[in-house]
């Protein structure tokens, strides 16, 4: 929060709907996503109780866990998963560009990936743990299970470690999306209500974003997007068809007692199905900023890696070890710190943060050297001065390089300041030549804005220690992967 | 019972009154600034009947698989005279128990109130540490006072070590996965067992031994995995310890907040109810809505005055400690004029205003 | 309770001792910290094997060279630097220091120092012996980079100064005996058994009248002790006072060593304008009034190279440094704890980090915040701040998530603060109008 949202949200409050707070969509939207909807079981670490998922608006497949205690039927559910989500990945393996590494070593890299919109941070972390609980399911042995489960297993766990990289948009949550674009009359906790966050974000006609979110808030007019189920459901309308299924004579009577259980789930499911797809209207009606799609070519790139190695490859360990750790928190921490630069960058709302809080500033040109040469040096260097002038509450430091946000392959260092003015030297981007490209210069009354920050990301070289060469002071290596002689024996009721 | 005892049995009147257990002591720490609360808390009336009264009711429900889960779990887990309990003891923790002595408080003869159990407890913990066995007490009775009336409050389990030391044990359906469990209801746990550390220690001071024999980290039993199958962590306390010890301390205070209103004010049901609870402050907070039955309540009340702290909590100290939305809006725009005191943050809100009109074309 | 030299010397025998794999050395604020490491530096150089030395930043980097160029003027020292870094003047006065980018260009010399960023550049090499200074704020993500190059480690650090943080989220290491995000030295002990841990017993920066307070609130249960007596630093004023809060504060601060300087509780922004003017006013008033310090080691007046203003946040110091413009004191320098680590001076003065919030965070009740800036002095220490910091702390609720597996770490922010502004209430001086 800042004193920029606070005054979003208190707007948003007086306006009755919530404010914009990004001019571009900061993340990417696949022309085919994959909508899913789960629900689970209350008190249970992940037993599924049904999902919604499907590639169009009207694609609505449902599945459903008819007793979610039931082991064989929970497994059944996950192969019908398995079935149409595999298929889904492998779609995007058909296209692919083949690229050389700076190793000079050659790799194909798929010109799409695959997209999974979950309503919420809940839904994501669902999924993940779905994930963990089957990929160590072996396919041999005294129970085995079909070749998919465990593989989808390991396909959730690769979608829920990306999604924690900061910048990637392979499984995102529809309430974090939207509440990153607008900024609502209600508090960050309640905006983890997706059907409030939408009824502030595009209210129905004749209703204030206040009213539109208490509807939503009540469980009788709007299900929740899950995957926690409502209590009163529970207890009321899911107990009682369950125990039906569960007291079922024969086979008819359980096909009967399926329906009836199908037709339920599915009615607290549609609600927030449509919601999922309003949403996506919503963002696809931004414009994307500049650099979503160069983190989307990361997430694509991310996506043919896993892809090329998880059929043949051992389940992800249920813990990082030291070194994978240690790597996977270096670029994250990287990868943030692009993301937060590059969204300054294609988005002035967003930079506006940044000029509040002195990191930036925009400013008007007053005066120009396209042709200053700096002759000091060994060989002479095309170093144009800009005089400009600012109302941004930025105190610049005499020597400090600054990124310019119109054209970020050019830095300008402070040589001067004068009240409200500053005289910066300008370097990059210009071209090779001691005469400047034309246009890439700023000239005498031209607007523009530099960064104390830059959008390109550092992508240096880590030096990691191989996993055998683990130092002693994290434990030495760590011990190879051993398949657990039984499954994760799930003992239910 | 004593003054305070009595002028809160009058405050909460005819109002209906609820049973303080180890979750509403420990859940005192969740918003001490929080005046409304800690009167209603302290005089023990139930906050859902009050809120549903207000026509405001809460959505705390809990589904009853989850329910139906944890009392199978727990019953599982002390099954025959808890056993499993006891093999995890010894196999994931470690602790020498190499014969014990079971004692199941439940059933005490006839009577089974809570004061005679209580005794029972004590005497039987007395005995204990006479011979020193190693000893696992099941349903004991332990009391705590709250602002001058007792509450009894129930672990568990308590489980003695060989050198001595009592640990609470806490039994909870909630999965710990590749040995990780969700921190929020860890915490929970935590400081619920933290109650019950506290009333043990209180009870070792009157038998006359001393409050260390009770040790400061807790056994925290939970699912593993994705199984039924239970697995043990010890979780360190101290700071819990420490936290509803401050809680119970601040008690005493209360009767400062008692003077907020008129000496016949009561929390009975009916037309002064509004009345009477607006005039004592609260500090709503969005967290509240998952740890206060009166939530909603006091959600609507901060959102009609325009509180900027509806927004969330945090959202008051980014605006420079201006609390109404009206008057932040009102200096960002020009249209209110700060005083010398709000100057700076005026100056802060106007620039934001003015480059968001800016960029808004 | 050992005595410093005592402890020292049991130090260096374990250094000796090649059974062990890591020594760990508590050293609380002005402990003789690197003095510890120059005469362990010196220890190991004595059979002339080239040995390794691991800092955090380049001034402390510098810092350590030119300490121990000067101690022994014989000693061969490397230098392993960047490309990008400039020679200091305090490294370039040293004959017996040579810089250089390669562990290859400097074979000849006893002892190599770096930071640990540029160590983690090295991928070969082995070094028989690595000293890691300031070892608890080095984060355990930079150790696992450069551990493969030391056979054994000699850790010292504070434990009481601001932890290492990742800006990302971290659960998913939590509990882990390795987690990335703790300290390096946290790491180690956790993964490893029977690794001696020594303790500094005795401040030397901290007067008689700080050390028991720093002791107490953040080394709760490692205390220690001022090495010096009630009495044995003075702090004197060359002009008589005007009367007045500002001069009451400095006067309070002068006799006693604290000062609590307290405005009228409010509720403002981090940059609250009266605390900033609160701020310079009183720098400026402690230079212009002139003060010298006395010492066991002698006399000198307190100078601006010898006040440090410390906030929590860079745009308290930035409005505080403007504030200055134009005084006595503008050379003053204004830091962040997290810059204002490892420094000392003679007066220090605080903007209090909970000074005229509503509400707490966790960063602001760090405890490890308040350490750095309230023990950066060997004279005097003038906190200012709102009033309502304790009612701030009375209504702050408790919801912190408990992971498992994670060792408890005090002391507690809380009770820290708790600690310390119990104490300043007995220095207190209420602002009256400027």
């Amino acid at each position: 929060m800042s004193v920029l949202s606070a005054l979003a949200k208190a707007e948003a409050v007086r306006a009755g709907r919530a404010q914009p707070t990004a001019a571009v969509r900061h993340l990417h939207l696949g022309e085919r996503p994959l909508v899913a909807v789960p629900l689970r079981l209350a008190g249970e670490a992940a037993a599924p109780l049904a999902i919604m998922i499907g590639t169009a608006r009207g694609d609505q497949n449902v599945l459903i866990v008819p007793q979610p205690r039931d082991r064989v039927l929970r497994l059944r559910f996950i192969e019908q998963l398995a079935d149409i989500v595999l298929p889904y990945l492998a779609s995007f393996l058909a296209e692919s560009e083949e690229l050389t590494s700076k190793a000079g070593e050659t790799y194909t890299r798929c010109l799409d990936a695959p997209q999974i919109w979950t309503p919420n941070e809940g839904g994501v972390n669902f999924l993940k743990l779905l994930g963990r609980s089957v990929r160590f399911h072996r396919t041999d042995g005294d129970n085995p299970v079909p070749v998919s489960i465990p593989l989808l297993g390991r396909w959730l766990t690769w979608f829920g470690d990306r999604a924690e990289h900061p910048g990637s948009a392979v499984l995102p949550a529809m309430t974090s999306a939207l509440s990153a674009h607008w900024a609502t009359g209600q508090s960050a906790l309640e905006d983890g209500n997706l059907a409030a966050l939408l009824g502030w974000i595009d209210p129905p006609p004749g209703r204030t974003g206040a009213e539109a979110a208490a509807i939503a808030e009540d469980p009788l007019q709007s299900p929740p997007a899950g995957p926690a189920t409502d209590p009163g459901f529970d207890n009321e309308e899911l107990a009682p068809l369950i125990a039906a299924y569960s007291a079922a004579v024969d086979e008819n009577a359980r096909a009967v007692a399926a329906e009836r259980l199908e037709r339920s789930r599915r009615g607290q499911l549609e609600p927030t199905w449509q919601l999922m797809w309003r949403a996506l209207d919503l963002l696809r009606a931004l414009p994307p900023g500049a650099s979503v799609e160069n983190r989307w070519t990361d997430d694509r790139g991310a996506f043919s890696y896993f892809a090329a190695e998880v059929a043949e490859g051992t389940p992800q360990a249920r813990r990082d070890p030291a070194v994978r750790a240690v790597r996977r928190l270096l670029e994250r921490e990287r990868a943030l710190e692009a993301l937060q630069a590059q969204c300054a960058f294609d988005d002035p709302l967003r930079m506006l943060e940044h000029r509040v809080t002195g990191a930036a500033f925009r400013g008007t040109v007053v005066h120009s050297e396209p042709d200053r040469v700096d002759r000091s040096g060994a060989r002479p260097k095309l170093r144009p001065h800009i005089h400009i002038r600012t109302t941004d509450p930025f105190l610049a430091v005499v020597g400090e390089e600054l990124t310019c946000v119109e054209r970020p392959k050019q830095s300008g260092v402070v040589v001067e300041i004068d009240g409200d003015r500053m005289v910066l030297e300008l370097s990059g981007g210009m071209g090779r030549k001691l005469v400047a490209e034309p246009g890439s210069v700023p000239t005498d009354g031209e607007a523009l804005g530099f960064a104390r920050f830059s959008p390109s990301p550092f992508n240096g070289l880590l030096n990691l220690p191989a996993r055998e060469d683990t130092p002693w002071t994290h434990g030495g290596p760590p011990p190879e992967w051993v398949p657990p002689t039984d499954d994760e024996g799930e003992e239910l009721q | 019972m004593s003054t305070l005892a009595a002028q809160l049995d009058q405050l909460r009147g005819a109002a209906p009154a609820t049973r303080h257990n180890a979750r509403t002591i420990a859940a005192l720490t969740a918003n001490p600034g929080c005046a409304r609360r800690a009167l209603l808390d302290a005089a023990a009336v139930d906050k859902t009947v009050i809120a549903q009264s207000l026509g405001f009711p809460p959505q705390f429900g809990q589904s009853q698989f989850a329910i139906t889960r944890g009392n199978a779990f727990e019953s599982m887990v002390k099954a025959n005279g808890c056993a499993e309990l006891l093999a995890l003891l010894r196999d994931k923790l470690g602790l020498t128990i190499p014969e014990v002595a079971y004692h199941d408080l439940n059933s005490v003869g006839e009577n089974t109130g809570n004061a005679v159990r209580y005794q029972r407890t004590r005497q039987l913990l007395k005995s204990t540490i006479a011979a020193g066995d190693g000893t696992l007490f099941d349903h004991p009775m332990l009391r705590l006072d709250i602002a001058g009336a007792t509450a009894y409050l129930e672990p568990d389990v308590v489980a003695v070590q060989l050198d001595g030391k009592f640990h609470v044990v806490e039994i909870k359906a909630f999965p710990v996965i590749d040995g990780q469990a969700d921190p929020a209801q860890v915490a929970a746990a935590a400081r619920q067992s933290a109650v019950y550390v506290i009333a043990l220690r209180e009870l070792m001071t009157e038998i006359g031994e001393s409050p260390e024999l009770v040790s400061h980290n807790t056994i925290l039993v939970c699912a593993k995995d994705f199984t039924n199958r239970p697995t043990a962590a010890l979780v360190d306390l101290r700071k819990q310890l420490a936290v509803v010890s401050r809680q119970l301390t601040r008690l005493t205070a209360i009767p400062e907040l008692l003077e907020l209103l008129p000496p016949e004010a009561t929390f009975a049901l009916g037309e002064d109810l509004e009345k009477t609870i607006a005039a004592i402050p609260a500090r709503y907070a969005p967290e509240c809505m998952s740890s206060c039955e009166l939530a909603f309540a006091c959600r609507d009340e901060a959102r009609t005055c325009g509180s900027v702290d509806a927004l969330g909590r945090g959202v008051c100290d980014e605006v420079g400690g201006i609390e109404n939305l009206h008057t932040v809006l009102g200096l960002a725009d020009g249209t209110l004029q700060p005083g010398p005191e709000h100057a700076d943050i005026t100056a802060m809100l106007r620039t934001a205003h003015r480059l968001r009109l800016e960029i808004a074309g | 309770m050992t005595t410093p030299d005592e402890a020292v010397a049991n130090i260096l025998t374990d250094l000796r001792d090649a059974s062990h794999r890591a020594i760990v050395v508590d050293s609380p604020p002005g402990a003789g910290k690197s003095t510890l490491v120059v005469r362990a530096a010196r220890q190991l150089a004595e059979d002339d094997d080239q040995r390794m030395i691991v800092a955090q930043t380049n001034e402390q980097v510098d810092d350590l060279i030119d300490r121990l160029a000067g101690a022994d003027p014989g000693m061969r020292i490397g230098r392993l630097s960047s490309t990008a870094y400039v020679t200091s003047e305090r490294v370039d006065q040293h004959a017996n220091v040579r810089v250089a980018t390669k562990p290859g260009d400097l074979a000849d010399r006893t002892i190599v120092i770096g930071t640990a960023a540029k160590w983690a550049t090295i991928t070969e090499g082995s070094w028989s012996h690595a000293i890691i200074d300031e070892a608890y704020q080095m984060r355990s993500d930079m150790l696992l980079r450069i551990a493969n190059r030391f056979d054994r480690g000699l850790f010292v650090g504070d434990p009481g100064q601001l932890d290492p943080f990742a800006t990302v989220e971290t659960a998913r290491w939590a509990g882990l005996t390795w987690d990335p995000t703790m300290s390096a030295v946290s790491v180690m002990l956790a993964n490893n058994d029977n690794i001696p841990i020594h303790r500094l017993p005795v401040s030397w920066r901290l007067p008689a009248t700080a050390a028991p307070v720093v002791s107490q609130a953040f080394y709760p249960f490692t205390g220690f002790e001022s090495g010096t007596g009630f009495g044995d630093r003075r702090m004197a004023f060359t002009t008589r006072g005007l009367g007045g809060s500002i001069d009451a504060v400095l006067e309070e601060a002068a006799a006693t060593g604290w000062g609590w300087y307290e405005l009228p509780a409010r509720h403002t922004l981090r940059t609250d304008r009266e605390a900033v003017h609160a701020l310079a006013a009183i720098a400026a008033r402690l230079i212009e009034r002139g003060a010298t310090a006395h010492s066991e080691s002698g006399s000198h007046p307190v100078t601006t190279d010898r006040v440090a203003i410390g906030t929590a946040h860079r745009d308290q110091a930035d409005a505080v440094r403007t504030a200055l413009r134009g005084t006595a004191a503008e050379p003053v320098t204004v830091d962040t704890a997290n810059r204002l680590q490892g420094r000392e001076y003679d007066v220090t003065l605080v903007l209090h980090p909970l000074s005229g919030r509503r509400d707490a965070s966790a960063f602001h009740l760090e405890a490890g915040r308040l350490c750095v800036l309230a023990s950066r002095h060997r004279h005097a220490c003038i906190l200012v701040g709102r009033a309502g910091i304790p009612e701030l702390l009375d209504a702050h609720p408790s919801a912190e998530p408990v992971h498992l597996g994670v060792p408890v770490k005090f002391p507690d922010g809380w009770e820290a603060n708790q600690s310390v502004l119990s104490h300043l209430t007995r220095h207190r001086v209420r602002a009256t109008a400027l």
